[in-house]
């Protein structure tokens, strides 16, 4: 894999929209070429190079390509949006987009990102070493399939409305989340290692939800079914299983109505 | 000698009133009295009438007095800061009418704006809400003729649009509804016990921020599903007895305002009020509409939707049309120093905009073209006072339920003044010169 390091020398005057910092507008590229790369600040083109000091070369495919990208970039949006295959790894902070859309690949962050991370992705691997923002591998506005698959982990905090729309993949927060979590979710798994505040799986239909910490206010179309046993990827202990949202509407498989499945920890 | 102009349009809230009567002079240049309006509404026609009334443009001087400047040194000076900008945002547009709307828009398109109305601190939820699930909507004809179960969600029409109340939803005698109020039942959700809730057969004080929980017990209700003893602090005897009343019903209508747009969850307390509508038309007919607050914010929701698909926080900059609030909204933009030009016409983000937004448009080129004196017009460059849309120049207009109404021009402007779209029109022209087109 060839790497290709990007770091930070000249900040926007506003923000700097810059999709192509992914492996897959990088692929086969020389660093020229890389630098030429366009970039925006409002209605304005720029080029790559006149915001990122450039060197090493890329990959022939995104597969074989990996970019580090340093310095604060907390206002560089759209990083890794839409990538495929390869590898960022992104030395910092980053604002909003990191990852949206993503379809392969791994991303990391060592550092906090604002909001919309990981919007509507369908496959890959998103690892934020710090708090994400708000809309945490959310739908995109009116879109009513949310995330569909990959793996998002957070070490730190998550913002409001985490994998709303969600149907698929998984999301794991290392520590608190605020509030409308899963909401319309029709699928994949969510999990808050800290506490929750309210309305966790509000309008869920399917899907699953582990919360390890407390939750302030329960939804009321959640009911206590039973205590279960749960041991999976690091998650252990004793769980009450709640079922719901008893108000919104849910398929039958073999004459059993499947609802969306919310873990809260009693008993570590 | 005086005349009387008879179907006059309000221009103040989104009811539209369209019953209005204004004595005027006899050469039409003088507006003596208004009949049939609210207090607020007549307040609006007679305020243009203000001795004081500014009638020139003015610039902002170093010492921060004001200079009278010349309609065209206003339009040069606003072409060029929009122009200049890297992206700027064009705010306001929620009272004016269409036809400055679509000259504003153009501009936008020509110097790469983020447009955005005042639905960003009021019914933008609601709108994205609408656009996640879909609206089951109507007609205030349709409220006033049918409906005999009306619910008001965290909203307070007695003061907020004093006239909804008589013309259309709790007491006009319609179609189907010949009894008046006595054949309706009115339900009032809301934290505090308003004027509203005083006029209601049934007032449930919701714990503040805890509507979405209380929505989603409807449906469970409806469902006939177990709720727990207390949601939302409400007993679950009064959200079962609530949800039969509005079951029974013949027309269900839910009016809601800011108390659910603006708290804790915003869209989605919309998007699950939505869904408790379209679960209610299992059972019986039922609607749901925004109380729309500036008169034509809807209008200017209708002209970006036409040309651009969405109805506000569109962000031009690029040359295609972006849309995400929570980034292309007008206080995400401030707050975070995304924009480097504000253009204020028709709202007044000075007085309700968080005080760390206002700053941000008093740090940078601002221009506000409103036909008062405003919070607003205190922190920008430039004030070019307009006609009162509505008094002094007509145009469309569209009421709270989509309606298009066409306002009515019932007295001359001061001598020498533009309206919006006039001054519009300028801008438009100056920047195609700068731009060299």
């Amino acid at each position: 894999m060839e790497t290709v390091t990007l770091t930070i020398k000249n900040q926007p005057e506003l923000f700097l929209e810059a999709e192509t910092i992914a492996p897959d507008a990088f692929a086969g590229k020389k660093t020229e070429e890389i630098a030429d790369l366009t970039v925006y600040v409002g209605r304005e083109r720029h080029r790559l190079g006149d915001f990122f000091e450039i060197s090493g070369k890329a990959g022939a495919t995104p597969e074989e390509t990996k970019i580090v990208v340093n310095g604060d970039l907390s206002r560089v949006k759209y990083i890794g949006m839409k990538m495929t295959g390869g590898e960022v790894v992104v030395n910092g902070n980053a604002d909003m987009y990191v990852g949206a859309w993503m379809q392969g690949g791994k991303l990391t962050v060592n550092g906090n990102v604002d909001a919309f991370a990981g919007t509507g992705m369908k496959d890959g691997e998103l690892i934020i070493k710090g708090n994400a923002g708000n809309y945490l591998g959310a739908a995109y506005r009116g879109d009513w399939r949310g995330m569909q698959g990959g793996k998002i982990v957070v070490t730190g905090n998550a913002g409001s409305d985490i994998g709303t729309f969600m149907n698929g993949g998984e999301i794991v927060v290392g520590g608190d989340a605020d509030v409308h979590v899963a909401t319309h979710a029709e699928g994949g798994k969510i999990v808050i290692k800290g506490n929750a505040k309210s309305r966790v799986g509000g309008q869920m239909v399917e899907g699953e939800i582990y919360v390890l910490g407390s939750i302030d206010v329960m939804m009321p179309g959640f009911v206590y079914r039973e205590d279960v046993d749960v041991d999976m990827d690091g998650i252990k202990g004793r769980f009450a299983l709640y079922e719901g949202d008893l108000g919104e509407r849910h398929r039958k498989r073999k004459g059993q109505t499947i609802y969306a499945k919310l873990y809260q920890r009693i008993e570590a | 000698m005086t005349k009387t102009v008879t179907d006059v349009i309000c221009p103040f809230c989104g009811t539209l009133c369209d019953d209005l009567e204004v004595v005027v002079s006899d050469d039409g240049k003088e507006l003596l009295e208004v009949y049939n309006a609210c207090a607020i509404g007549a307040e609006k026609f007679l305020h243009s009438q203000a001795k004081d009334r500014i009638t020139r443009p003015r610039m902002r001087q170093e010492d921060g007095s004001w200079k009278e400047i010349s309609y065209d040194e206003a339009v040069d000076y606003t072409a060029k800061m929009l122009a200049d900008a890297k992206k700027p945002l064009m705010y306001g547009w929620s009272s004016t009418n269409c036809e400055a709307q679509s000259v504003g828009s153009e501009i936008g398109e020509a110097v790469g704006a983020v447009m955005d109305n005042t639905a960003t601190v009021c019914h933008g939820t609601s709108l994205i809400a609408v656009q996640d699930i879909g609206i089951p909507s109507c007609t205030l004809g349709e409220v006033k003729n049918r409906a005999d179960r009306i619910l008001f969600w965290g909203c307070n029409p007695a003061h907020a649009h004093p006239r909804h109340m008589s013309r259309y939803s709790i007491f006009p005698r319609g179609f189907f509804t010949g009894k008046g109020h006595t054949g309706r039942k009115v339900i009032v959700i809301d934290p505090r016990p308003t004027d509203t809730a005083s006029l209601a057969d049934v007032h449930l004080q919701v714990e503040q921020g805890r509507d979405y929980e209380l929505l989603s017990a409807f449906r469970i209700a409806f469902r006939g599903e177990q709720l727990p003893d207390v949601v939302a602090g409400i007993p679950k005897e009064q959200i079962y007895e609530a949800a039969e009343t509005l079951k029974s019903g013949r027309f269900v209508i839910i009016f809601f305002g800011m108390g659910v747009t603006q708290s804790l969850g915003k869209n989605h307390n919309i998007d699950i009020a939505i869904a408790v509508t379209r679960d209610l038309n299992e059972y019986t007919k039922a609607a749901i509409m925004p109380m729309r607050g500036h008169y034509n914010v809807t209008g200017s929701g209708q002209v970006w939707g036409w040309l651009y698909g969405f109805p506000y926080a569109v962000d031009l900059s690029r040359g295609f049309a972006r849309y995400n609030p929570g980034e292309t909204t007008s206080n995400d933009l401030l707050r975070r120093d995304e924009v480097d030009a504000v253009f204020v016409l028709g709202s007044d983000p000075g007085a309700h905009f968080p005080f760390s937004s206002v700053k941000k448009i008093y740090d940078r080129p601002a221009v506000a073209i409103d036909p008062h004196e405003t919070p607003t017009t205190e922190v920008c460059n430039v004030h070019v006072p307009v006609a009162f849309v509505g008094v002094e120049t007509g145009g469309c207009a569209y009421r709270m339920d989509n309606v298009p109404i066409e306002t009515r021009k019932v007295v001359e402007p001061p001598e020498g003044m533009m309206t919006d779209e006039e001054f519009l029109k300028h801008v438009l022209a100056r920047i195609k010169e700068i731009k060299g087109e």
